[in-house]
């Protein structure tokens, strides 16, 4: 028997639960073993995250008040640091769109996408699968940060099931943000360009916003954009969710209802990128 | 299906900003053909290839493969189709096995199948000690053939192979050329594309060759070497007039128009070497003193320079056609 005869496959599977779904956890797996090839990668981008929480809670700390608590300049040291490590949990999550920008990207200027493109598979499975892959990779990250957190001397104040609740709105953040990063990735011409333009959103975004200082200590102008900005509104749910200082909070519809803003504003940005991303990769050829 | 050609295309035109890579391009491939499309560096046969693999669409004209639009049903010509590019398209990362894995689950394949599948044809294409190390430690040919063996696993009814061989060293060649004939041996219908004539009068039974876009010759390997007129006999002298005399000396023996450049004449002839034997005795009859003499297989320059007709309008500018193309040589 010749192995390379041909004919019809014998054996086709039936869809389960719908083809894209399939296919785009085939992508993920691919994406998620690419991650566990290259460790040094993995390796630094767990670095990075740990490094600000060591900056801000040896160096900074302290340096900035949180009106409302902290008495003596200890307290007020150690509030910061229960106050920053949600920031730094939701700056992760959004800097996570980077990885899919330049994933992305690279996978556009490989050969490999012509033969996913000439697979009768799902047209949105390669970016299921990467959003899906660089959702999954965060759970790594949140649990490396995590740990640092704690011992900085971060605490969970208020249980088990609000903290599990905390982090999965992070995630479904992080999965909210790959598919905008996925969608630049399709949209730059090149892996080079992609690093920068990766990013370049992601500083004013996150810096507008209450991560490193509270909303109330901005000028006034910029109060409203940094309370309708979701990575705000993120940080104070997980804030709440933690039990964790969230300072004095300006009256503003999404921050009074901060975890519900958060996760309509999330599936708005999904509602948005993720057809864009499709339609952009329906047409790329590849480059 | 069955009775519609495997490929069938008419036509065809694609246009990249303001150039032309495809310009009223036809094409038909029976089932169970093997059909070599020859061209330079640029001639459109990726562009082609692209098209009918779903990858691109044409701007104008009409293509089907086994039956099938290939802009309106896109996802049955992905059914039908296995396509090795021009560059090998395997994940780095994986290992050959993984990538086999990815590739039949996203064909939807059972898990079972894919398997034994996987296994056979890492077997056959030599990579059963390689199927667990990662495609970056693997040479060229290596790649080459993983490459193949994923758009095999799913046993396509028809193969497209972009310039299969390119980059490759002799033996990877040689063993590329195997495995194709394998297969055609078992019945796939494969579209090839090269830039060799050698190559496509090994691995084609049937080639069409292409220049800008569009079809300017086809035939089997044998009736576009007639058309060329096969082997070229090329034969200097001592000075222009001498070469003069030396072409109507011969007349008898070649069988085309003499091209005289300088003190050389180059000619087409049939008739293998025993030309040679009648080029020389005829010369020796007029008593012109050679000062070299040879046989020369026809080689893709000579295919376009008599199917383009460069030739015949400057014979003086006779290399230029071709290095203009571009036309890599071995
Ligand atoms: N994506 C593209 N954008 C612009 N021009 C292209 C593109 N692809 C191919 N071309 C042009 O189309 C022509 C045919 O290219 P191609 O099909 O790759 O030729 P071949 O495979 O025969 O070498 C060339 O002039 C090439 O530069
Ligand atoms: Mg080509």
């Amino acid at each position: 028997m010749s192995a390379i005869t041909v004919g019809r496959p014998v054996a086709l599977r039936r869809p389960i639960y719908g083809w894209a779904l399939h296919d785009g956890f085939v992508v993920a797996r691919r994406n998620l073993i690419q991650t566990l090839r290259v460790p040094e990668l993995l390796f630094f981008s767990l670095v990075q995250p740990v490094i600000f929480v060591l900056l801000f809670a040896y160096v900074f700390g302290g340096a900035i008040p949180i009106p409302g608590d902290g008495a003596s300049s200890a307290d007020a040291a150690n509030a910061y640091r229960q106050y920053l490590m949600p920031g730094i949990f939701g700056q992760t999550v959004a800097f996570a769109a980077a990885a899919s920008t330049v994933g992305l990207a690279e996978d556009m200027s490989r050969g490999i996408i012509d033969r996913f493109r000439a697979l009768p598979m799902s047209p949105s499975a390669v970016l299921l699968g990467r959003t899906f892959a660089d959702a999954v990779r965060q759970i790594l990250v949140l649990a490396v940060l995590s740990i640092t957190g704690l011992l900085v001397g971060w605490r969970i104040n208020n249980g088990l099931f609000s903290a599990l609740l905390a982090y999965a709105l992070l995630l479904f953040f992080a999965y909210t943000v790959a598919w905008v990063g996925a969608w630049i990735g399709l949209s730059v011409p090149n892996p080079e360009t992609a690093n920068t333009a990766g990013l370049a959103w992601l500083f004013p975004l996150t810096f507008l916003s209450n991560a490193f200082v509270p909303i109330s200590s901005m000028p006034d102008w910029l109060q409203p954009i940094a309370a309708y900005n979701p990575i705000s509104t993120l940080v104070l749910s997980t804030r709440e969710l933690f039990g964790n200082p969230t300072g004095i909070q300006p009256h503003y519809w999404s921050l009074d209802h901060a975890a519900l803003y958060t996760l309509i504003s999330c599936a708005v940005l999904i509602g948005i990128f993720a057809p864009l991303a499709v339609r952009k990769y329906r047409n790329a050829t590849s480059r | 299906m069955s009775d519609k050609p495997a490929v069938y295309a008419e036509g065809i035109t694609r246009i990249f900003g303001d150039v032309k890579a495809l310009d009223g391009m036809d094409l038909v491939v029976q089932r169970g053909q093997v059909v070599g499309l020859l061209g330079p560096n640029g001639a459109g046969k990726t562009t082609m290839v692209r098209i009918l693999s779903t990858l691109l669409k044409p701007t104008g004209g009409h293509a089907e493969v086994a039956g099938f639009d290939v802009v309106k049903q896109a996802n049955q010509v992905r059914r039908m189709i296995g396509l090795t590019g021009q560059y090998a398209a395997v994940d780095e990362y994986l290992t050959g096995r993984e990538n086999l894995r990815m590739f039949g689950d996203l064909f939807h394949l059972t898990p079972k199948y894919v398997k034994a599948r996987s296994e056979e044809l890492l077997t056959s294409f030599d990579l059963d000690d390689a199927a667990d190390r990662s495609v970056r430690t693997y040479s060229g040919g290596m790649r080459r053939r993983l490459d193949l063996a994923a758009s095999l696993i799913a046993r396509p009814e028809i193969l497209f192979l972009d310039e299969p061989t390119t980059g490759l060293d002799p033996r990877s060649r040689l063993g590329m050329w195997q495995v194709i004939n394998d297969l055609v041996a078992d019945g796939t219908t494969v579209l090839l594309t090269t830039q060799y004539l050698e190559e496509a009068d090994q691995l084609a039974q049937d080639i069409v060759v292409i220049d800008h876009g569009h079809v300017i010759a086809h035939g089997t390997a044998e009736q576009l070497k007639d058309q060329i007129g096969g082997d070229r006999i090329e034969v200097t002298v001592h000075d222009a007039a001498t070469a003069e005399r030396a072409a109507r000396a011969m007349e008898s023996v070649i069988s085309g128009h003499p091209l005289i450049e300088g003190n050389k004449i180059s000619a087409p002839v049939s008739g293998g070497s025993m030309v040679l034997v009648g080029a020389i005795r005829a010369l020796d009859l007029e008593q012109i003193e050679i000062t070299d003499i040879m046989l020369r297989r026809p080689t893709l320059d000579d295919v376009f320079m008599s199917l383009t007709g460069h030739l015949a309008e400057d014979e003086t500018q006779r290399p230029e056609p071709t290095r203009r193309r571009g036309v890599r040589r071995r």
